[in-house]
Order: structure tokens, then sequence, then C-alpha cells
């Protein structure tokens, strides 16, 4: 590994030029093999052991034969499934939405001249720093059938007369776990955008007020257009956040009542490890990737604009 | 950071309507991104007589403090066996996946082998697989490993996610010193090794500070792999042990599950704390290059 190249050793025969790179190459591999060899074999083998894993029938302690795409086939005919897909893309798409919504909202007022800024930027980040199951046990009480603060505080303001049942009802625990997540993301999102509101140029905007635009049309025609690509990347990891999610259902839920929550994700842990069919478990994994391959092309382009709109080479 | 934006422009704003713009709306968003800590930490004290009684105890205050609840939790269950497990794998994975990520940003960025832009394309990459499509086929291999219930299974397993995120970060900070340093140190005759150990990471050490916190904290916050690779209930990990071994059947102990949320919390909010701007540049960073 650490392998050294002297570089005022005696030159030999071949060209100076070339020595250097052959050392370059030389030490670059050497330079790379703990993080390749760790990645290869916990990322890149398991990545594929996962596509085999979904085209056998594997069960827990039962190693598995080859079935091609039979669980697809059963999984396409399975409503559960689709339920846990329609169930991932309200999550995403509201979660997302919110989040980015607040999330901007958040970072403009954060953005002005505030007293103890900096105290208030560490406190806004908190919800992201604590470990999301232990929040979402928090809000595993918040949301109690019977000591649900919230209820408390809306029947004793006289605008309810009962208890919500928040996670028992289908619709109820959907918006529920939704209004969890998008309260764990919006700080994420809110400073990573401010960071970006940042290194916008004040003088952009004084001279948009000599020309008598409103707060308004400074918002869109300066701070969008200038922020769209670290929104593009930001919103790109809150979506790939957001669609494989699993501890908060997991902690929430389970996916109950009747599968109402039940995400892709969770549905799969469900049927691999609690139901022991590795193999369904895996396809339902397997049904995740094109989403995520959206979403990294989406990345992608909203890197290749950031850069070309930075004028740098690459 | 400089807080340069929009200050040009604020005499134009009177006070009450910055009331109404501003300080308002900024303190409802912050009553309720902290409302759930506060409940979390009035519950963890709060004696079971006022935890189930709202009408003759006002739910918002503690009225009687106790250690009840914290008491039960470090002295009669593995709390404290969680909190050592999830002190030594996140601390062991996160050296791990610094060292890893050190030699393979600067072999990635500065070394600059030929294939190195692949290299570096793959890593983004890898930053982009989520745990949850990994967890089935690595539990079947932890298990063929035969590392299945210990915490060497989530030693090894937690670099996949933390090397691609690190040496992301370091490479972003690698790029930012200047290359003449190296140049100069070469022409003096100094080995790669020499650079590297003596120059560049010397001029790194804010970025190995953010890298650090934020895979620590990472490691700290994970769950699925902990959830699936580890069965015995000593030797699993905090958020692990607070959600599945907490839980008696349909008993719900709100007391002590909130102090095993808020307890789990505190280190690595004490940590941030610390390092609050080291953190939110490793968070910026990796996003922005």
């Amino acid at each position: 590994m650490t392998v050294q190249v002297q570089v005022a050793a005696p030159i030999q025969r071949r060209s100076a030029a070339s020595r250097v790179a052959d050392g370059r190459n030389l030490l670059g591999i050497g330079f790379m093999i703990p993080a390749a060899v760790i990645l290869l074999v916990f990322l890149a083998y398991p990545l594929g052991l996962g596509f085999w894993l979904g085209a056998t029938d594997t069960k827990i302690g039962q190693s598995g034969r080859f079935i091609g795409l039979a669980n697809f086939v059963s999984l396409a005919r399975d409503t559960v499934f689709w339920l846990s897909i329609f169930n991932t893309t309200l999550y995403t798409v509201v979660a997302s939405a919110v989040k980015f919504v607040l999330g901007l909202y958040l970072a403009l007022l954060l953005n002005n001249r505030l007293p103890f800024k900096a105290i208030l930027r560490a406190i806004v980040l908190l919800p992201f720093v604590v470990p999301t199951v232990l929040s979402a046990i928090a809000f595993w009480w918040i949301y109690d059938s019977q000591f649900s603060i919230i209820s408390w505080v809306l029947i004793k303001a006289g605008l309810l007369d009962h208890y919500i049942d928040f996670l028992g009802q289908p619709w109820n625990a959907r918006w529920s776990v939704i209004v969890a997540n998008i309260w764990r993301g919006i700080p994420f999102v809110a400073i990573t955008l401010l960071a970006g509101l940042q290194t916008i140029s004040p003088s952009l905007y004084e001279a948009a007020m000599l020309d008598g635009a409103t707060a308004w049309q400074r918002f869109r025609f300066i701070t969008l257009p200038v922020l769209s690509p670290i929104i593009a990347v930001v919103m790109t990891f809150s979506i790939l956040l957001t669609f494989t999610d699993f501890q908060l259902i997991y902690v929430l839920t389970r996916g109950g009542p009747i599968n109402a929550t039940h995400l892709m994700a969770t549905l799969s842990f469900q049927r691999a490890i609690t139901g022991g069919n590795l193999g369904e478990g895996a396809a339902i994994a397997d049904a995740m990737v094109p989403f995520l391959l959206a979403a990294i092309l989406f990345s992608y382009f909203g890197l290749q604009r950031r850069r070309w709109q930075q004028g740098s080479r690459d | 950071m400089a807080n340069v934006a929009n200050e040009g422009m604020e005499y134009l704003e009177t006070l009450p309507r910055r009331l109404v713009t501003v300080y308002l709306p900024l303190g409802v968003m912050l009553f309720l991104l902290l409302f759930p800590f506060y409940w979390m930490a009035t519950t963890t004290f709060k004696p079971d007589a006022e935890l189930y009684d709202y009408e003759r105890f006002n739910p918002f205050w503690v009225i009687h403090p106790t250690l009840e609840h914290i008491n039960k939790l470090l002295f009669e269950t593995s709390y404290s066996n969680w909190m050592i497990n999830t002190v030594i794998v996140s601390v062991s994975s996160t050296v791990i996946s610094l060292i890893s990520s050190v030699f393979a940003a600067y072999a990635v960025e500065r070394l600059r082998f030929s294939g190195s832009r692949y290299v570096g394309m793959a890593i983004f990459l890898a930053y982009l697989v989520p745990p949850s499509i990994l967890f089935i086929p690595l539990a079947t291999m932890v298990f063929r490993l035969g590392l299945f219930d210990s915490d060497l299974a989530l030693i090894v397993t937690y670099p996949t996610f933390l090397i691609p995120f690190c040496t992301w970060l370091l490479m972003g900070y690698f790029r930012t010193i200047p290359y003449e340093l190296e140049e100069c140190a070469l022409i003096d005759g100094a080995s790669r090794w020499q650079i590297l150990t003596r120059i560049t990471l010397p001029l790194s050490i804010p970025g190995l500070i953010s890298a650090g916190i934020f895979a620590f904290t990472l490691s700290w916050n994970e769950f699925i792999y902990a959830l699936t690779f580890i069965s015995s209930s000593e030797n699993k990990t905090v958020p692990v042990g607070a959600i599945t071994e907490l839980v008696e059947g349909d008993v719900y102990h709100w007391g002590s599950l909130m102090a095993a949320a808020l307890i789990g919390s505190i280190p690595v909010v004490i940590l941030y704390s610390f390092f609050v701007e080291y953190y939110v540049s490793a968070l910026t960073g990796a996003v922005k290059e």
C-alpha cells in the first residue's frame, strides 16, 4: 500500500514523463486499494447479488434455485405490492414538495440579518442531526391515540370533540408519517439552500430594486434562477432519501394499518426478513432501482447545468 | 460564511413589517422544529401519574420531576450495552472510512492516475446507492461470513455508505489546496508519502474533521443494517434497542422510551454543538460539487 516513489531517483533510459506516469498509476492504484476492496466486496458485489436473489426463491436458511422472473410475475398480481408503490409515490411526491417549499422559505427567512444568526442556524439543523429513529419515537408519542398532545390542544381550543386516531386509520396514518418526514427533512433543504443563497451577490438585488422590481420579481427572476442548480442537487438527494425511507415507517406504523403506509423498503423488509422470503424481498428492492436511476440522471443533469452556469471546464 | 445578502436594502423595511414578515414566521417554524424535543425531554422527567393525566396536571409542564424513567432505563434494561456497542461501531467504522477515504481521495484528486476520472464518478454513484436495496444481499453475506449478530458485521458494512461520502467530501477539499505547494515539495525531493503526510493532510484538518463528524453521526443514526444483522438484545445499537426492546407487547413505557430517545440523542448533539461549522460545511460540501 505504501509504495514510495522517489522522484529524485536516478533517471533511467525511459523518458522522465513516462516514468512519472507509471509511478503515479502504481501509487494511485495502491492508494485506492483499501477503499476499493471495501466498496467492491460490500457494495458492488451485494448490488449484483441483490439482482440474482431477486431471480431466485431463496428463503432464510435455505439456498434458492433460479426461477427467472417468477417473483416479479407474482408481485405484479400482488395488490399489497402495488399499494406500496402508490404509498411510496405519494409519500415521496408530497413530502418532497412540501420540504422544498418550506425549506426554501426557511432559508429565505434565515438569510435576513438576524440577531444570533449562527445559533439559529445550529438550532434549525437539530431535527436532521438527531437520529431519525429516536425523533420518530417522539412523534409516535405525539401521535398516541389516547394521549396525543395535538388532540388535547385542539379539544381544549374547542376545535375538536374527540381524540384523533393518528396512526390507526389509513389516511390519517399516511398524512401523519408524511408530516414526520417533512419535519425531519426541512432542515437539510433549508441549510443547504441557505448556503446557496449566501453566494448571491447583493448588487443583483440592488440593481433590480433600482429598476423597480417588486419583491416577488426579485425572487422569481434573481433568486430562483441563480439557485436552481443547487436546488436540483439538493432535491435529488432529498427525493432519494425519501423514496428509500425505512426508519420512520418502521417506528411509527410498521406499514400498518392494513398495509396503508407500507413503502417499498418496509414491504421488502417485511417479506425478506420478517417473512423469510429473501428472494421475494430482494425482488421488491430491485423494483426500486429504475426509480433510483431516474433520480440519479436528474442529479447528473442538474450538476451539468451547474458547471455550465459557472463557466467551468469539465 | 458571510451574511451579505439583502443587507444593502434593509433600511427600506420598517420594524413592524419585519416583525410580521420575518420574526413571526421564523418563530412559528422554530417552535414546530423544536417542539418534539421539548416533548421528549418533559416526558422523560414526568412521573407516570402526570404522564397519563392531562386534566389534573398541565401536560406542558413537569410538576414533580423524577429520574425514575432514566433509572429504569439504565439499570433494568441493556441500554448501557447498546450505548457501548453504538460507540464502538461508530468510532471504528468512522476511523476505517476516514483512512481509506484519505488515500482514495488523494489518489483520484492529486495523483490523477489513468482512469481516475471514472473512479471519481463511480464513487459519486456509490454514494447514491441506498442501504434499503443492499440490506437483503448483505444479510446473506454477513450470515455466510459468520459475522451475524456481531459488532463486526456493522463495522464492515457501515463504510459502504461512509467511504463514498468521505471520499467525495475530501476530494472537494483537496481541490482547494494549491497544487503549487505539492510541486515545491516534489522539487525539494519529497516523496509522495511525505507530501501527503507533511503537506496535504495538515492543511486538510478542517476537511478531515468535517468528514469525521458527519460520518460519526451517520453511523450513530444507522438503523436498517443494525436491525437486520443483529439479533441478541445485548449486541444491539441504541436506535434498534430502543424500538425493539423497550416495548413489551402492547404496554408502552412512554417515560423510558422518551428517556431512551433523549439519552441516545445527547452524544451526537453534544458533538454537533462543538463542531457546528464543520458539520454544516460537510453537509453543504456534500451537495455542492
